[in-house]
C-alpha cells in the first residue's frame, strides 16, 4: 500500500478539489483543478479528451504536483498538502477504460455522474476521457493549512537519496 | 484589451493579464502558487494575496520554508467550487496568471481561467471539441491504430438520424390518412408504408443536412448547439465519417424512393409520383448546392412545402388516388407550425450560421422582426383552421386545435426574453415542437371523431 502520512491521506479522501500542476511546452507551470481520487497506494485524476491539452504536457513531462489546499472544497478539513510525482496517462482505450479503472471511485465523490453517463448520447466526448494515474514520490503538509509555517517533508521509500 | 497567442489550454485563449484577471485573483480568500522547483517537479503552496489591480502586482505571504523563486516564472491562481452534498459540486470557476516575483510583489504578464457563469460548461466543451479531435489524432498516430470517439449502436443511430425529430413527419402523415378515412378511403398497409416511407425520406433530409453544414462549417462554427439546434454533429465529434453519412443518407433516401415506387405502382396514381419527386427536391435542394435553399433564408418555406403539402397531400393521394381542397387547406397548418420550429431553431444558430454564410430568416432579419414574425405565422396557422371550419372546408370538430393557441403565445413570450440565450432558449423550443404535436393530435382527434360520427348516423 501507499506510503502518504495518514493525514494527507484523509485529505485525498474527502478532496472534490485539487491543483494539479504540469510542466507547459515553455517550462512553465499550468495548474488545472481536478477531483483526485486515491485508491491507498496511486493518486488518480481524469480528463476529457476535449481539456486534453494536460495529457500532452504530462507525456512530454511526467513530473507533476497536487496541491490540496481549499477547505471548503475538502468537507472542512483545514490541512493542507502538495504531492509531487511521476505521472502516467492511461488512454489505451478512452472510451472504456476509465470506467474500468476510477468510475467506482469518481461516483462516491460525484454521484452526480451517474445521471451524467445516462446522457452520455448529449455528451459524448465529455466521456472520451484519459485517466492520469500518478505515483507519489514526496509529499508536504501543513497542519491547520498554516503555510507561514515550514511544511512536514515526507519522501516515498527509496527516494530519500533523491 | 487581450490577445490570444500560444499558451492555450482547450479553447479559451491564454491572453496577456488584465486588471480584470487581478480583480478576479482578489476575489479568492487564498491563492496557490506553483513553480517548477530545482529538482524539475513542479511545486505548489497556499498563500494569500494583496493584489492591486490596477498598478499589476500581486503581494503574496512568503510562505514558510518555501523562498518563491525569482529566476523563473510561476504561477499563481484562484480556484472556486461550491460543494453539494450527495451531488458533487457546481460553481466553478478559477483564473491563473503567470508572471515573475521580485522578492516582494509578483508581476503578472499572461492570463487564463473558466468561469462557468460567464462561459457555460456545455459551450466550453463545444469550443474545445478541436483540441479533443486533435488529440485522438495524435493517440492514433502514437499508437498505430485507429481511435475515435465511440457511441453504443442505439445511440448513434439516434443521434445521427435525429430519430425524435419524427414527429414533424407523423403529423402532416397522420392528418392527410385520417382525412382520407373520413372520406371513405382507408387502406392499412398502405397506411403504414406511408408513414415509413415519408419517414425515411425525413431521416434522409437531417442526414443530408448534417453532410452539407459540416462541409460548410456551420456546425465546427456552432459553439452552443443544443438538442434542438445546431445538427447532430456526429461529424463535427468524429462519431462518424461525412462518406459515413453519406452512404447512410444515399440509402434512407433509396428506401424512402423504393416505397414511393412502390405505392405509386399500387395506386398507379401519377400525381403520387409527381408529388413524390417534388418532396426529393426541396428535401435535397434543402442544404444541397447549388440551391441551398436554406442558405438563402428559404428553408422554412421548403420546410412548410415539404411537411405540410408534400407529405399530407402524398398521404391522402396514397389512400384516394386524388387530390382534393380539404387537404391542401389543412397540410397549411402543419407545414407552417413545422417551418416555425425549424424557424425558431435557427434563432440560436444565427452567430455561427452567419459565419458560415447560412443566411437564415434570423441571421437576415432582427431579433423584434424575427419575433413578430412568429407570431404572425402563428396567427396564420390557427386562423387557416378557424376559415377553414367557418367555410365548411374542414369538419367543424377541428375548430378544438384552437385551443393550442395559448402555447403559441408561450413559445412568443419565451423568444421574446430568451432570444440571446441558447441555454434557456431550448425550453421555449422544446414547447415550440409541442405546439405541433398538440395541434396535430387535436387535429387527429377532431378528424377521428368525425369518423366515428358519420359511421354512426
Amino acid at each position: 500500500m501507499g506510503w502518504l502520512p495518514e493525514p494527507i491521506e484523509q485529505l485525498l479522501e474527502v478532496a472534490l478539489v485539487g491543483e494539479l500542476t504540469v510542466i507547459g511546452r515553455d517550462g512553465r507551470p499550468i495548474t488545472h483543478p481536478l477531483i483526485p481520487l486515491y485508491d491507498g497506494d496511486k493518486i488518480y485524476l481524469h480528463s476529457s479528451t476535449l481539456f486534453s491539452k494536460k495529457l500532452e504536457h504530462i507525456k512530454r513531462d511526467a513530473r507533476v504536483s497536487l496541491a490540496l489546499t481549499d477547505p471548503v472544497a475538502m468537507k472542512g478539513n483545514t490541512d493542507r498538502a502538495t504531492i509531487q510525482g511521476t505521472a502516467r496517462v492511461i488512454e489505451d482505450d478512452p472510451h472504456s477504460d476509465w470506467e474500468r479503472l476510477i468510475l467506482d471511485l469518481w461516483r462516491q465523490k460525484e454521484p452526480a455522474i451517474n445521471d451524467f453517463l445516462k446522457a452520455r448520447v448529449a455528451l459524448p466526448l465529455f466521456f472520451e476521457r484519459a485517466v492520469i494515474e500518478i505515483t507519489p514520490e514526496r509529499a508536504l503538509y501543513w497542519a491547520d493549512g498554516k503555510t507561514d509555517r515550514a511544511p512536514v517533508e515526507t519522501v516515498a521509500p527509496g527516494q530519500e537519496a533523491a | 484589451m487581450t490577445t490570444a497567442t500560444k499558451m492555450r489550454s482547450g479553447s479559451i485563449p491564454a491572453h496577456d493579464a488584465a486588471p480584470a484577471d487581478l480583480e478576479k485573483l482578489a476575489s479568492y480568500p487564498h491563492v496557490i502558487v506553483s513553480w517548477v522547483d530545482d529538482a524539475g517537479y513542479p511545486t505548489s503552496v497556499a498563500t494569500t494575496a494583496e493584489v492591486d489591480a490596477t498598478a499589476g502586482r500581486v503581494v503574496l505571504a512568503p510562505p514558510a520554508g518555501m523562498p518563491i523563486p525569482t529566476d523563473r516564472d510561476i504561477n499563481v491562481m484562484g480556484s472556486h467550487i461550491r460543494p453539494q452534498e450527495g451531488i458533487g459540486y457546481d460553481q466553478r470557476r478559477y483564473v491563473q496568471l503567470w508572471g515573475r516575483s521580485d522578492g516582494t510583489a509578483f508581476s503578472p504578464s499572461r492570463a487564463w481561467g473558466w468561469d462557468e457563469n460567464e462561459v457555460p460548461f456545455f459551450e466550453y466543451s463545444e469550443r474545445s471539441v478541436p483540441q479533443s479531435r486533435r488529440y485522438l489524432a495524435q493517440l492514433s498516430e502514437e499508437k498505430g491504430r485507429t481511435i475515435r470517439p465511440k457511441l453504443s449502436p442505439f445511440w448513434l443511430a439516434l443521434r445521427t438520424t435525429r430519430l425524435p425529430f419524427l414527429s414533424a413527419t407523423a403529423v402532416p402523415v397522420l392528418l392527410g390518412i385520417a382525412v382520407a378515412a373520413s372520406h371513405g378511403a382507408f387502406t392499412w398497409w398502405t397506411a403504414l408504408l406511408t408513414l415509413i416511407g415519408g419517414s425515411f425520406a425525413h431521416l434522409a433530409i437531417n442526414v443530408s443536412n448534417d453532410i452539407f453544414d459540416t462541409l460548410s462549417g456551420a456546425d465546427d462554427a456552432n459553439t452552443t448547439p443544443t438538442q434542438f439546434s445546431g445538427g447532430s454533429r456526429v461529424a463535427v465529434y468524429d462519431l462518424v465519417s461525412i462518406r459515413g453519412l453519406t452512404q447512410l443518407s444515399v440509402a434512407l433516401f433509396g428506401a424512402a424512393a423504393l416505397i414511393g415506387l412502390l405505392l405509386v405502382a399500387v395506386t398507379g396514381s401519377l400525381t403520387l409520383l409527381w408529388i413524390g419527386i417534388a418532396g426529393i427536391v426541396v428535401g435535397v435542394a434543402y442544404t444541397a448546392p447549388p440551391l441551398k435553399l436554406v442558405y438563402r433564408g428559404l428553408g422554412e418555406f421548403a420546410v412548410a412545402i415539404g411537411f405540410g403539402p408534400i407529405m399530407l397531400l402524398g398521404a391522402y393521394v396514397v389512400q384516394t388516388g386524388r387530390l382534393a381542397v380539404e387537404p391542401f387547406v389543412l397540410s397549411l397548418v402543419p407545414g407552417i407550425l413545422i417551418a416555425l420550429i425549424l424557424f425558431v431553431n435557427e434563432i440560436p444558430d444565427r452567430r455561427s450560421d452567419a459565419e458560415a454564410g447560412k443566411r437564415t430568416l434570423p441571421v437576415r432579419f432582427s431579433p423584434p422582426t424575427i419575433q413578430t414574425a412568429y407570431l404572425v405565422a402563428a396567427i396564420v396557422a390557427f386562423a387557416v383552421i378557424a376559415v377553414g371550419a367557418v367555410a365548411g372546408i374542414l369538419p367543424w370538430p377541428t375548430l378544438i386545435a384552437l385551443a393550442a393557441a395559448p402555447i403559441a403565445l408561450r413559445v412568443h413570450r419565451g423568444i421574446k426574453v430568451n432570444y440571446d440565450s441558447p441555454y434557456t432558449l431550448m425550453a421555449v423550443m422544446g414547447t415550440n415542437v409541442n405546439l405541433n404535436l398538440v395541434v396535430g393530435g387535436l387535429l387527429l382527434l377532431a378528424y377521428v371523431a368525425t369518423i366515428v360520427v358519420t359511421a354512426l348516423i
